[in-house]
């Protein structure tokens, strides 16, 4: 029975985790950890592919643990199968990375205990069938991540980022519970099978979505509650910060898709309004900040959340789509969803892994201080470059199709009967567009100044090529960002299961029907894709412009000094930065978006000391959402100060005063 | 019959109401110590007189620890604890009698509004019962609020949980077990407030609560 299998597996996750806390300080256990990590996620991993390709039937278990009444049910259905190939895919290739990775590790004893324990704990979040399992499991994997992230804990960057994380986690925990709380309604029915049979009113219903959509959007990095991400996932060892990103987000997608899709009955029209504004501005604000950034790692964070506002777009999409029953158009919308789920746990692990191993040839993640990496590190910069097109929605690479697909639900958007939606979805379509339109930009200039040009620091210029680990690790998820863009009709037969689940059976057409591997998702007479035919001309086109180029201009090219232009021994200095590449955009959007200001500071003629450009770029959602919050609480906390510091005789007068007014009350109130 | 019972348990009731008035305005520690002592000694008879009416044999053994512990042992530990600490020719400043006597009169009428609507449909005994009990409950917490003395302190608590064995003898079907534990945890107590009144004597010289309280105030600058 593969549940049982997956649940033993899980099990142990953990019983790795007891080695890792007895050896990590031994020499050898870095190896084993990860290696049998490596090997329990791939079994794992075919476990629920063979679960999601074969059968199919819903397996459930319950276990005599956690709460006496209620007993701990795990089930194992298309869903959660799907998301356990995401998760465990994701953390079998980081395992693999950290093989060669963890070597470098300054402080195992800090990473080795946790590292199974937040694979574990995603795994149980996803099998998990009843409100205490799933949240036990829940925050079983945001503590364990937060000890990661807190692993080089003597930075007060890092501890900063922590303190954070763990505020935010356990508010997108209360909010889970609450929303729980209401659909398992008075008499507590909390596995998820009678949640599913009850019926709430429509008054609890949209208030457990909100909630839901806090708690998992808090968790998965959604505009406004994103702020602790690009703090925390940047912050933990490289192989770590991919999981979180990577898979971690995907596990709270799940937790929304798990309660509004199955668990929550009829959705209201407004529902997919709301996911679909929110999708929209965090995917633009996303991109945006990553704009912005100049530390690498930071820079994918930030397009996590973009990606995130992308995968919320879709099931926004479908939400409304769904209310109004055009099953259809719902099926293409959860299909390009599900579909970049995958796709962005493939190209954002595959990009922190090659920043990982950046930052383990230089130690640098700060671009200003990199560059010139592909001639040292090409097998990387190979990878690292399939990665930024995949992400930039690059065709014939994954991003495209999932991209594609979302913008082929919008355009079937005109057939919703509510004004509103009709209005917003093309709104919405428009930013999608847009942040696509940024995405390549930041990328161009990731790419761009960290392996182009020349090294900018000492650092740059003494790095190495990173080990065979870490390079299959890269070429895997590489290999697999091509293969899932040429034959995006496999993926999209492989997710059929899901989407006709979550969306009352109904299903995309079967595509490993059309011809040559064509992705017709609607009808071939409005819009077809076909990756392979792209790579192919792509492939001839650039050959034969490749061909033509040596043929009749490299020949009578001459090789010169590279940026001489009157101007030798330049300094790697004066080369193009990632901050002057920003600069377009940050003026464009910057100055209206987080009210960006440039100062010039010009020394008066005679003053010897140098002209200054100064760029105060402030975050709107933090001046105006959070530090008020944060204000108001140190200020309150400020004022009940005083009454850690009473006499016996007051408090014992508090304790009399207060019972005597709570008396009063209830003699009054009757 | 039932009149007089009743009549009988409303006087012991009442009775302990009375002690708890008498225990506010005692500004002698002697004179306090012996009050409780009265306190505890109509506890005991009014506790023996609901095991006589009610047929419940177990709250005999209740009288009897409130008699034996509250009326005697722990009034005689804490003559000698007074004596030992050489506070008994000790005033203590009682602000007010007056004012005291004017609040403990408000919350034995809070206590009757707030206990006759809520058990509206138990019976007459248990009803007179609960409200006596929470006025002697809340008429321990004044004395605590109002008094300095650690010894006082000790005692307005002490009342307090005279207050909630009657409470608990009203109330059928309450166990011994828990009878029992409550009258252990009080002795218990008194141990270790007896040892812990030694023990503040030592340190501050004194144990009146605002030589402690300067002593906070100093400890936080």
């Amino acid at each position: 029975m593969p549940l049982s299998l997956l649940l033993g597996l899980a099990m142990a996750l953990l019983t790795v985790d007891l080695h890792a806390i007895a050896a990590s300080r031994r020499k050898g256990c870095s190896h084993r950890v990860y290696g049998v990590s490596l090997t329990i996620c791939i079994i794992l991993l075919g476990t629920a592919l063979a679960h999601l390709l074969g059968d199919r039937t819903p397996a459930t278990l319950t276990l005599p643990l956690g709460l006496p009444w209620l007993g701990a049910h795990f089930r194992l259905d298309a869903l959660s199968a799907f998301f356990l190939i995401v998760v465990n895919l994701g953390g079998a290739v980081a395992s693999l990375f950290a093989l060669g990775y963890g070597q470098h590790e300054q402080a195992p004893e800090r990473v080795l205990p946790f590292y199974p324990a937040f694979l574990a704990g995603m795994n149980l979040v996803l099998l998990a069938d009843d409100a205490f399992t799933f949240l036990f499991a829940w925050e079983f994997m945001s503590l364990s991540s937060w000890a990661l992230v807190m692993a080089h804990h003597r930075e007060p960057a890092n501890a900063r980022a922590g303190y954070l994380y763990l505020v935010m986690a356990c508010f997108g925990t209360l909010a889970l519970l609450l929303a729980f709380g209401l659909l398992a309604g008075p008499d507590g029915g909390y596995d998820f099978a009678a949640i599913r049979a009850a019926q709430v009113t429509p008054g609890a219903a949209a208030l457990a979505l909100a909630l839901a959509l806090a708690g998992a959007g808090s968790k998965a990095g959604l505009v406004p509650l994103h702020v602790w991400l690009p703090l925390a996932h940047p912050a933990a060892p490289s192989h770590v910060s991919a999981l979180m990103s990577g898979v971690m987000t995907k596990v709270a997608v799940y937790g929304f898709i798990r309660i509004a899709f199955d668990l929550l009955g009829e959705p209201a029209w407004w529902w997919g309004g709301l996911v679909l504004a929110l999708g929209g501005i965090t995917a633009v604000l996303g991109v945006l900040y990553a704009l912005m950034q100049h530390d690498l790692k930071r820079l994918l964070a930030y397009h996590t959340v973009e990606n995130i506002g992308i995968i919320f777009i879709g099931l926004g999409l479908a939400l409304a789509f769904q209310t109004n029953h055009m099953y259809a158009n719902a099926a293409l919308a959860l299909t390009a969803a599900l579909f970049h789920i995958l796709n962005h746990s493939l190209f954002k692990s595959l990009l922190f892994l090659g920043t990982g191993a950046v930052l383990t040839a230089t130690g640098e993640r700060d671009m200003e201080r990199l560059g010139g990496l592909i001639h040292p590190m090409p097998w990387t910069a190979l990878a690292f470059l399939i990665g930024a097109a995949a992400i930039s929605a690059l065709p014939p690479l994954n991003g495209f199709v999932s991209e594609w697909l979302t913008f082929q639900a919008i355009l079937a958007s005109p057939e919703l009967p509510q004004w509103p939606l009709k209005f917003l979805v093309p709104a919405v379509g428009a930013l999608l567009a847009l942040s696509a339109a940024l995405a390549a930009t930041c990328f161009v200039k990731a790419f761009g100044i960290t392996f182009l040009g020349r090294p900018r620091s000492p650092a740059a210029a003494g790095a190495r090529e990173t080990d065979r680990y870490s390079l299959v690790a890269l070429f895997v998820l590489a290999a697999l960002c091509l293969l899932a863009g040429i034959l995006p009709g496999l993926v999209v037969d492989g997710l059929s299961p899901v989407v006709s689940m979550l969306n009352g059976s109904t299903r995309l057409t079967a595509q490993s029907s059309q011809p040559w591997l064509t992705l017709v998702p609607v009808v071939d007479v409005k819009s077809t894709y076909n990756g392979l035919l792209v790579l192919l001309f792509m492939a001839i086109s650039g050959t034969v412009a490749a061909l033509l180029i040596h043929r009749f201009a490299s020949a009578a090219a001459r090789r010169g000094p590279a940026w001489d232009c009157g101007f030798p021994e330049a300094s790697p200095a004066t080369q193009y930065t990632a901050g002057s590449f920003a600069q377009p955009i940050r003026r464009v959007f910057g100055s209206v978006v987080f009210q960006a200001r440039e100062r010039v500071f010009m020394p008066p003629p005679g003053d010897a000391r140098p002209a200054r450009l100064e760029v105060e770029l402030p975050d709107p959602v933090w001046d105006r959402g959070y530090a008020p919050i944060a204000a108001a609480v140190v200020a309150l906390s400020t004022r009940f100060n005083a009454f850690q510091y009473l006499t016996i005789r007051r408090y014992l007068s508090l304790v009399f005063g207060a019972l005597v007014v709570l008396l009063l009350g209830m003699v009054l109130w009757r | 019959m039932h009149g007089l019972a009743f009549d009988i348990a409303h006087f012991l009731a009442g009775g302990m109401v009375v002690a708890s008035f008498l225990l506010l305005y005692q500004d002698r520690l002697y004179a306090l110590i012996n009050v409780f002592a009265l306190h505890s000694l109509v506890l005991a008879l009014a506790v023996g007189w609901q095991a006589a009416i009610q047929g419940a044999h177990h709250l005999y053994i209740t009288a009897g620890i409130a008699l034996v512990f509250k009326a005697i042992v722990i009034p005689v530990a804490l003559h000698r604890i007074v004596r030992r600490l050489g506070i008994h020719r000790t005033l203590e400043a009682v602000g007010g009698v007056g004012r005291d006597m004017l609040a403990g009169t408000g919350l034995v009428a809070l206590a009757i509004l707030v206990m006759l609507p809520v058990t509206a449909t138990a019976d007459a005994l248990a009803r007179e019962d609960l409200a006596f009990a929470l006025a002697v409950v809340l008429l321990g917490l004044l004395l605590m609020v109002t008094r300095r003395n650690a010894v006082s302190l000790v005692i307005g608590f002490m009342s307090l949980e005279n207050g909630l064995v009657l409470a608990a003898a009203g109330a059928r079907g309450m166990p011994l077990a828990v009878e029992i534990s409550v009258a252990f945890s009080v002795l218990i107590a008194l141990i270790v407030i007896g040892i812990f009144l030694f023990r503040i004597r030592e340190r501050f010289d004194s144990v009146d609560m605002q030589a402690m309280d300067t002593f906070r105030e100093e400890r936080r600058r």
